[in-house]
């Protein structure tokens, strides 16, 4: 094994290493998982000349600072974060967002907090050194899947690079995380289980992100959806960007570690393109949903595609 | 049979195979289930069966709703064979200390102990899904008279290898995880195993079951 690695002195409050996820496991339990925010994790790669789906620090809220062990490596963070570069010598580099950087044996990386957002990215020229489960080494915590036995990092670890190199020229792009006004949704398929005020309350009135959000659902507070039919129905299978509205009348949008099968109606589904951004709203935020069709919804898709591929055929 | 196919937001397809839950509608959905999976088509990322429902995840990027619906209204099904179906033998401990709600399930249903369990052994188990959580079965039908509800409050954390029963299903907690199923047992075996990633899960779609009752030392001897 190669001999650099980042030894944590402080991990953070979810910092686990994630790529594209894992497809195919549904069927006994094991959903997606994989970066939340796609877009910026494909970024951080590109940024550092990795191949795409290469292992990535995902951290959420206040990330993990962390002390650089032998030789020389390049490394990136992607999202909107305050961090520093605390030099062997005690001097403070102010880290910048999209912009490659060289660290040095001894330097310290200090990830403060994420911006009005949840999740950053953190990349290494050659990536991570990762355990995979069914070719991906995104960890689950719920199902201790994926690298690091599942679980998230902890103090004292350390974190092993694949090999050191560090790069000549600094690699940057100007990106700007955009906000979003409304969460697009197509109906779900028990739209009709519930009351016609409660369907105009889900598309008109504002949701407030409740603190118990995390990978595997964000849970919303407002004016209680009444559900006119059954509460419960038969437990079958959910993908992330369901939304389901379980008895107490709040909705809970399933996000990438959720568990694979529910019993709560669906009353909408987040459409595809509006995934990344969904991740990045933060508890006590206020979301607002519109109603689309599924055409609308699958060029919205090409869109994104398109403006994701332009973003990294940027980066040379 | 198949009756409808609608989607389920944009990137996957909702197979409804009407509203009856039992064996015959269940080997509809796992028929579909064993013959997509044998087939791989492009595009489809996740297959999921449950008792009434298949859910088909496809990558938006590859395949719209569409033309895979087109592709499975007109797929060209395969029998199953009998020998995809494992027979697994589920070995539980059901002392007092496992059995969390034995007591109380014998209180409600007027239903001694010894009978429960007794009736509970004598059956053996259809999967009709896995999932939820990691390996978890979804197995059916226990006994019609020891059918019942499940917790009014749901456990915070209810023990790994935990065995519940709630109307006429079964299930085993591959995890420690809340849950509200009334809990009769427990089993040592490992139902989910990362570290055998061609088959983690013990317990598949289409599986037959059967418990067979163990005591206290077998159960801590099981894994040595």
């Amino acid at each position: 094994m190669n001999k650099a690695y980042f030894e944590i002195i402080r991990p953070g409050i979810h910092s686990t290493l994630q790529d594209l996820g894992r497809s195919n496991q549904y069927h006994i339990g094991i959903p997606f998982s994989g970066s939340m925010d796609k877009r910026n994790y494909l970024i951080s790669n590109k940024l550092v000349g990795n191949k795409l789906n290469e292992a990535s620090l995902e951290f959420a809220y206040q990330g993990p600072l962390m002390k650089f062990n032998s030789g020389k490596a390049t490394g990136v963070i992607t999202g909107n974060v305050t961090f520093n570069i605390i030099r062997k010598n005690s001097k403070i580099d102010k880290g910048v967002c999209y912009q490659s950087f060289v660290l040095n044996d001894g330097d310290k990386l200090d990830i403060i907090s994420t911006n009005r957002s949840v999740y950053g990215y953190f990349s290494i020229k050659n990536g991570f050194a990762a355990e995979y489960f069914w070719e991906s080494c995104s960890v689950n915590t719920k199902a201790k899947i994926g690298s690091n036995n599942g679980e998230k990092f902890g103090i004292n670890q350390k974190i092993y690079i694949n090999k050191n190199e560090s790069l000549s020229d600094i690699k940057k792009i100007d990106y700007l995380n955009s906000k979003i006004e409304y969460i697009r949704v197509l109906e779900g398929t028990n739209f009709n289980f519930f009351s016609k005020k409660a369907k105009e309350i889900f598309f008109s009135s504002e949701f407030t992100i409740s603190k118990f959000t995390d990978r595997m659902g964000m849970r919303l507070e407002g004016t209680k959806i009444e559900n006119l039919s059954e509460t419960n129905i038969r437990s079958e299978g959910l993908i992330k960007g369901v939304i389901q509205v379980p008895t107490d009348g709040n909705p809970i949008i399933m996000l990438s570690d959720h568990g694979t099968i529910g019993g709560y109606p669906k009353i909408a589904v987040v459409i595809s393109a509006d995934y990344d951004r969904l991740t990045q709203l933060t508890p006590g935020s206020k979301i607002k949903f519109k109603s689309v069709e599924l055409n609308e919804a699958e060029n919205l898709y090409k869109l994104y595609e398109i403006e994701t591929e332009n973003i990294l055929n940027q980066i040379r | 049979m198949l009756k409808n196919i609608s989607n389920l937001g944009d990137a996957a397809l909702y197979c409804d195979f009407g509203n009856e839950i039992n064996r015959e509608t269940n080997l509809h959905v796992i028929k579909y289930f064993k013959n997509l999976q044998k087939l791989n088509l492009k595009g489809i990322t996740n297959i999921t069966p449950s008792y009434n429902k298949l859910i088909i995840s496809y990558d938006l990027s590859i395949i719209n709703f569409e033309n895979l619906k087109e592709e499975i209204k007109n797929l060209n099904l395969k029998e199953i064979e009998n020998k995809e179906a494992k027979i697994v033998k589920i070995p539980i401990c059901l002392d007092d200390e496992f059995s969390l709600d034995l007591n109380r399930l014998s209180e409600k249903l007027e239903i001694k102990k010894d009978k429960i369990i007794q009736s509970f052994l004598n059956k053996q188990y259809f999967c009709y899904m896995t999932g939820f959580i990691a390996g978890m079965p979804f197995l059916g039908d226990i006994d019609s008279k020891i059918r019942f509800q499940r917790l009014e409050t749901p456990r915070v954390k209810v023990p790994k290898g935990s065995v519940g029963i709630t109307e006429q299903f079964c299930n085993i907690y591959t995890f420690e995880s809340p849950g509200g199923w009334n809990i009769i047992g427990n089993t040592p075996i490992k139902v989910f195993d990362k570290f055998n990633e061609k088959n983690p899960a013990t317990i598949n779609p289409g599986d037959k079951v059967t418990f067979y009752k163990i005591n206290k030392d077998e159960y801590l001897k099981f894994n040595e």
